[in-house]
């Protein structure tokens, strides 16, 4: 479980986030949601500890890592991965070592073990034969899966997606969302999803958390998002097709 | 203002050699960094000082000869001179403003991809400390390459030299040879080497702290790494004084 519990930010003195307050459960996939400048990536860099936050307390279960001193807070690095929305792979590595790294940097197992694991991890997220090809040579759906193989690898309790869909076509975009949310059930991780993809709130939301002017404005699951009379959510999800559909057919 | 400025930036970079001088997580990992800086940073850069200091040696002899002819001078001096000249800037320094320019410019705009790609951010998730990962190998690669680099442009220098000699035939290369002999002090090319190393120093930190902290996109890093350029260079030509300064004491 992860909580964020009364978080502030500021840049420059704007406030981008204003005493957020929210709770991504465990095995589940948590989707924050809002519109571009919301303050949803803000959000979730703040939760994973890219941005130092200026109020409030981040809780990793029991623990609340923002007064954590720095060794403390990468032992719980070691527990969790990210996905970024360029995929983030180190362009000098090929795809297998872009997935061995963590396993490199942190573990004392052979090359053997370390090999077994990414191959066993690069079947996982369905991608197999692209193991010596480098980040420029692979489609940008495959350069997701191995930011998951990368994120995985070293069976992390704590998942974090930054729009794992942005650039990708629909079809794919159903592929990674669906396997996200299969890694999170298999793993019984907590992932928190960034995104504005509605098809992906439809799809695999669990619990949502809406942002809007840095505010956490809205939380409640996917059935629930349909039925809100909360304006400016509904002015958000019926911007998009499906969800209109779908209100229409309930 | 700008004074306030230069501060700021030198607090930064102090701050950011105090990340970078730690000890690595793993050591064949960083072993591994290690050897690959070597060869983009030192090998890669064995070629254009090689040519450059043939060329410049041939010229610093043919100059010497120009504006040294007269019957009161031996000519065995347009070989010392040329040796000094070598020795005392031209291998140290003018090479080091070379290296400003190509491994400079290099290695900010690598480090600021990284950045803008968010590849920096996946470390520090990971619990690495990405700048200890990424820029003391650097560091470490051009201080232990830089000074065979001036070792080899000191012996290339000469080389061309004696070959602009030995064909123009402005002298005999027997002239020419005792002039590059007489009155040698190693302590000179002890000078040399050691201006390297700071100089290599100086580089490798100045153009990483750059890229380190280069904001925004490819623009950005373009300027970053133009930054690098100028400000590598600058800071050599002061320590450069102040080096020669310490060492002669006059």
């Amino acid at each position: 479980m992860i909580k964020a519990d009364h978080v502030t930010k500021q840049f420059d003195g704007r406030a981008v986030l204003d005493d957020v307050s929210a709770v991504f459960e465990t095995g589940k996939t948590n989707l924050i949601i809002g519109q571009s400048g919301s303050g949803k990536t803000v959000l979730l860099k703040s939760l994973v500890g890219l941005h130092h936050i200026d109020g409030g307390n981040i809780y990793y279960d029991d623990v609340c890592y923002n007064t954590l001193d720095f060794n403390h807070k990468k032992e719980i690095r070691k527990q969790v991965g990210m996905i970024f929305q360029g995929g983030a792979l180190f362009d000098s590595f090929t795809v297998e070592e872009n997935v061995k790294f963590p396993l490199d940097v942190f573990t004392d197992l052979s090359e053997e073990e370390k090999l077994d694991m990414v191959n066993e991890t690069l079947k996982r997220v369905r991608l197999e034969n692209a193991h010596k090809l480098y980040p420029s040579e692979i489609s940008g759906g495959m350069v997701k899966r191995v930011s998951i193989a990368r994120a995985i690898v070293m069976k992390p309790r704590y998942l974090f997606c930054d729009e794992p869909n942005s650039g990708l076509d629909p079809l794919t975009s159903i592929v990674i969302d669906n396997l996200i949310k299969e890694i999170t059930e298999e793993y019984d991780i907590t992932t928190i999803i960034n995104t504005h993809d509605m098809n992906s709130v439809m799809e695999i939301g669990d619990t949502i958390v809406f942002i809007y002017q840095g505010k956490m404005w809205w939380h409640g699951t996917k059935d629930d998002i349909l039925m809100s009379d909360n304006e400016e959510l509904n002015n958000f999800v019926f911007a998009s097709a499906m969800a209109k559909r779908a209100r229409k057919n309930m | 203002m700008f004074v306030t400025k230069i501060l700021g930036e030198i607090g930064n970079y102090m701050l950011l050699m105090q990340k970078v001088f730690r000890r690595p997580v793993k050591r064949r990992v960083f072993t591994r960094q290690l050897m690959d800086e070597m060869e983009k940073l030192g090998l890669n850069s064995i070629g254009i000082v090689a040519i450059i200091s043939v060329f410049m040696g041939a010229v610093v002899a043919l100059q010497m000869a120009i504006n040294l002819e007269s019957p009161f001078l031996p000519k065995y001096l347009i070989g010392y001179a040329t040796r000094e000249s070598l020795i005392l800037e031209f291998s140290s320094t003018i090479v080091a403003l070379i290296l400003a320019g190509k491994v400079g410019s290099n290695i900010a705009s690598e480090i600021g991809s990284m950045r803008i790609t968010e590849q920096i951010d996946a470390l520090e998730i990971m619990g690495v400390n990405s700048a200890n990962h990424l820029i003391l190998p650097k560091i470490i690669a051009s201080i232990v390459f830089f000074p065979m680099l001036t070792l080899m442009s000191m012996i290339m220098g000469v080389l061309g030299g004696y070959f602009i000699v030995f064909t123009v035939d402005m002298m005999t290369p027997d002239d020419f040879m005792t002039g590059l002999t007489s009155d040698f002090r190693p302590y000179l090319v002890f000078y040399g080497f050691t201006k390297m190393i700071v100089f290599a120093f100086i580089i490798t930190s100045v153009s990483s702290y750059y890229g380190y902290y280069a904001k925004g996109n490819s623009l950005e890093v373009g300027r970053s790494s133009t930054q690098a350029v100028v400000s590598s260079t600058i800071v050599v030509l002061v320590f450069n004084v102040i080096l020669t300064k310490l060492f002669f004491n006059y």
